[in-house]
């Protein structure tokens, strides 16, 4: 159990960790935008900040998930607004093939998420987050150990 | 998971990091627990020393890390406050000045990303105890950088030939550098050419404008193209490329000499096209100069309306008219010129608020509503009444209601206030009550008038006898409850002062309509390369400190395609956006980050599949060794080839793969 969550009130719901790749260029500033506008979200969110969403290596991801993140959120430009031209489309393509690998580990699809989120979009980021957090709660913690086990269970059984 | 390898290892052990968290007065530590946060640091592996400050960016803040890096010997620093965007340079310069490395810096951004947005302080601080983890972890992994100049083009292109870019363009050439001014219209002038008095000193529009307008056209620095527009831009700052296309006006320019004799000769012996300068209020020949004080004076042919145009059979008096000047050419055909500049002003300015999507104030519907811009025209001495202010019938009208706020302040259409409304409202009315001695009513949600000599000027206005009627117009009609009604246009308003519904009789109405962001301003901003706020207005970067940058850096913004703004702060930015032009001119080289990718030729298997990611063109593939390669001057600093190449060869310099699985490993390495 994280140590954030002391008061047995709280140990009831889960609170999920998520890791957020954001672009420099237009997520990255929509979450400083939502700070500078006062917007109020959920805490579970880690940003880590890249330069393009282009620069997202799917194995950022896999690592993620295989260190206890309970939800990977990728933002970027939207489509033709990116700093790099044409960055975005990159993690699209990346993102298409991850989310099949990923849901092939017998890991959730809510559980990974791209989402194009413009430098004037704070509430956006607000939005994005707060839901992808009500649904990875609901989903539960990410137990690798345990799907991992079911999937090879159910290989055997077939 | 890539293994350690052992140099980041060695840095690891030998890192001595100073973690630095910021209260930011109580922005900060309002909501999360600085002293627990700063605890939490010294107890890292790694961290030498951990303290918190009200305020680590300011003078004792940055003194206290350069004195700490001294006695403790740093060299890994942590500051956790506010965006790295904001505060990233001014760390950075302390670490150089206390002589290491600025690069073995990372910021940790706990104000935007947490105070600022969480309630919850235990969750809050324990974000940022996982962000300053993170960080920790990371900064130990950093290698020193540096950055490489790269030098300016002196050239400037300013985009908009309205007040702003006329002033940035002049302030720009004054100062002996080259600049390109295009305009997409055939004359440079923009809005305020389209004025007659300015407030709040009532001074003549064109009176100080079209010195100006003049200036441009002959300034041996100002390379003036209008009829013109921006095409294709690429380069980054300092190099950039610009392609722009020009619109065939089929005259030649430099064989037109303004004397305007084909205008006279057109077959058309009436205007039959509505003047767009005139906004319509008046008709012009397919040949026609949009007013006398253009600039350039060269006159432009209508290709949807001239005759030869349409049936090509027209006897072409006005080439007749021109005689051996030959300046008009009906084969002319739209060219494109490419230029380079290293700095980019953009000054495209803004429209006015379509009322006719407010169908209950009757604009369209009744001749005698007009938009304040159409009163502009008529009370201008050069506009299609010579300054007369007549209805369409011709008389003059003896009671005019103007409507504040149309298209401003309006959850329905726009929310934000044009700023400028309230008071060009107050100057319509008393240029209105001057001319005509008609009662003038104003319908007004608040008046502001915030500047200087404003206030003076509504009080002015109230003494001159004006009516001021506080209250939001329900709707403009023609229907006569009374006798006193008939034939005149019914303002019906709530006054909210007087508490009862009003309807005040007026044979004029004259709309105050707001300003909105060009209908193209989406398609510009991507031109350029910078973002749009969520209304469309350009997003400065930052709304305090960086008021005409963008986040492209040599890109910069002035006057109203920024947001609503009147003469005197249109003005004020141009300049702004100029000295900042001029800023980086003179400094000769720009330093970008030294972000860029590089190949790491002994992993290298030379399957080019990096080559077509990079949209630069600046990977290259080795013939002779059979590896790739990048130019660092061409690389942006994306990473996308990065996270693109299938052997893990290519690294980006402060977003290398360990730096950043140490932090998400640092993230998540919770308990």
């Amino acid at each position: 159990m994280p140590d954030h969550q002391p008061d047995v009130s709280a140990k009831a719901r889960f609170e999920p960790r998520i890791v957020a790749f954001f672009c420099n260029w237009c997520t990255y500033l929509a979450a400083d935008l939502a700070g500078t506008s006062r917007m109020k979200y959920a805490p579970n969110a880690r940003v880590i900040r890249v330069m393009c969403s282009g620069r997202v290596d799917p194995q950022f991801v896999l690592d993620a998930f295989a260190r206890g993140a309970d939800g990977v959120l990728i933002g970027g430009c939207h489509p033709g607004d990116c700093h790099y031209q044409e960055g975005n489309y990159k993690a699209l393509r990346r993102f298409r093939l991850l989310r099949r690998l990923v849901r092939d580990l017998g890991i959730e699809e809510e559980r990974i998420r791209l989402e194009w989120i413009s430098a004037a979009e704070g509430d956006r980021v607000r939005a994005v987050i707060d839901d992808m957090v009500e649904k990875v709660r609901a989903l539960g913690p990410l137990d690798l150990k345990t799907t991992a086990q079911e999937i090879s269970a159910a290989e055997v059984a077939a | 998971m890539p293994e350690t390898s052992n140099p980041s290892a060695a840095n690891r052990e030998t890192a001595r990091v100073g973690v630095y968290v910021c209260h930011c007065g109580t922005n900060i530590a309002g909501t999360v627990d600085v002293k627990a946060l700063a605890d939490y640091g010294a107890s890292l592996p790694g961290v030498a020393v951990s303290r918190e400050y009200k305020y680590m960016c300011s003078d004792p803040g940055q003194a206290l890390i350069q004195q700490d890096i001294r006695d403790h010997k740093l060299n890994r620093i942590v500051v956790a406050s506010c965006s790295p965007l904001l505060h990233e340079p001014t760390f950075r310069r302390v670490l150089n000045r206390a002589g290491i490395n600025p690069f073995f810096l990372q910021m940790v951004n706990i104000r935007e990303h947490v105070s600022w947005v969480h309630l919850d302080k235990a969750a809050a601080t324990q974000k940022t105890k996982d962000l300053v983890r993170a960080a920790v972890r990371r900064v130990s992994l950093h290698k020193p950088l540096q950055k490489r100049q790269v030098p300016i083009n002196p050239t400037v292109l300013v985009v908009g030939g309205g007040i702003a870019g006329i002033h940035a363009a002049l302030t720009l050439a004054d100062a002996g550098k080259q600049v390109y001014l295009v305009e997409r219209e055939p004359t440079i002038g923009g809005h305020m050419a389209m004025f007659d008095k300015t407030f709040p000193t009532l001074d003549c529009a064109a009176c100080i404008l079209t010195p100006k307008m003049t200036s441009v056209g002959s300034h041996p620095h100002i390379k003036l193209w209008t009829y013109s527009e921006v095409v294709q831009v690429e380069g980054y700052v300092g190099n950039y490329k610009v392609k722009v296309k020009h619109k065939p006006r089929y005259v030649i320019d430099d064989l037109c000499i303004g004397c305007q004799e084909c205008i006279a000769a057109c077959v058309y012996k009436e205007g039959k096209t509505a003047d767009e300068f005139n906004l319509g209020l008046s008709k012009r020949k397919p040949v026609y100069l949009p007013f006398p004080q253009a600039v350039p004076q060269k006159v432009v042919i209508d290709r949807e309306t001239c005759i030869e145009f349409k049936s090509g059979k027209c006897k072409k008096t006005c080439i007749e008219a021109c005689g051996d000047r030959h300046a008009i050419d009906f084969k002319q055909k739209e060219s494109f010129e490419e230029i380079e500049v290293g700095t980019i002003v953009l000054a495209t300015g803004f429209k006015t608020f379509d009322p006719k999507r407010n169908p209950y104030y009757g604009y369209g519907r009744y001749p005698n509503v007009y938009t304040s811009l159409e009163m502009e025209r008529l009370i201008n001495a050069s506009g299609p009444t010579n300054g007369e202010i007549v209805m369409r019938d011709g008389k003059k009208p003896q009671s005019v209601g103007i409507i504040h706020c149309v298209g401003s302040r309006d959850a329905n259409t726009n929310r934000w206030c044009s700023k400028v409304c309230c008071m060009y409202s107050l100057k319509l009315a008393h240029l209105v009550r001057e001319r005509t001695g008609a009662e003038v009513f104003n319908f007004y949600i608040d008046m502001r008038t915030p500047g200087k000599g404003y206030e003076e000027f509504y009080d002015r206005l109230l003494d001159e006898g004006v009516h001021f009627v506080r209250g939001r117009v329900a709707e403009v009609s023609d229907f006569a409850a009374h006798s006193s009604e008939k034939g005149k246009l019914v303002i019906r308003a709530e006054d909210t002062l007087a508490g009862f519904v009003r309807r005040i009789p007026v044979d004029m109405v004259i709309l105050s309509v707001g300003l909105e962001p060009q209908a193209d301003a989406q398609d510009v901003r991507r031109l350029f390369n910078i973002s749009c706020a969520s209304e469309g207005w350009f997003l400065e970067r930052h709304p305090q400190l960086a008021p005409v940058s963008t986040f492209t850096e040599g890109v910069y913004i002035a006057g109203a395609c920024q947001g609503p703004k009147d003469i005197p702060d249109s003005v004020a930015q141009a300049g702004a956006a100029a000295a900042e032009a001029l800023a980086l001119i003179d400094a000769q080289f720009v330093e970008p980050e030294p972000y860029t990718a590089f190949v790491l030729e002994g992993d290298c298997s030379g399957c080019k599949s990096c080559i077509p990611l990079c949209p630069y063109q600046a990977i290259s593939f080795l013939e002779e060794k059979k590896k790739a390669s990048i130019n660092e001057v061409l690389c942006k600093g994306c990473g996308t080839c990065v996270a693109g190449c299938p052997s893990g060869s290519i690294a980006q310099n402060f977003f290398e793969d360990e730096e950043i699985f140490e932090e998400i490993e640092g993230v998540l390495a919770y308990a």
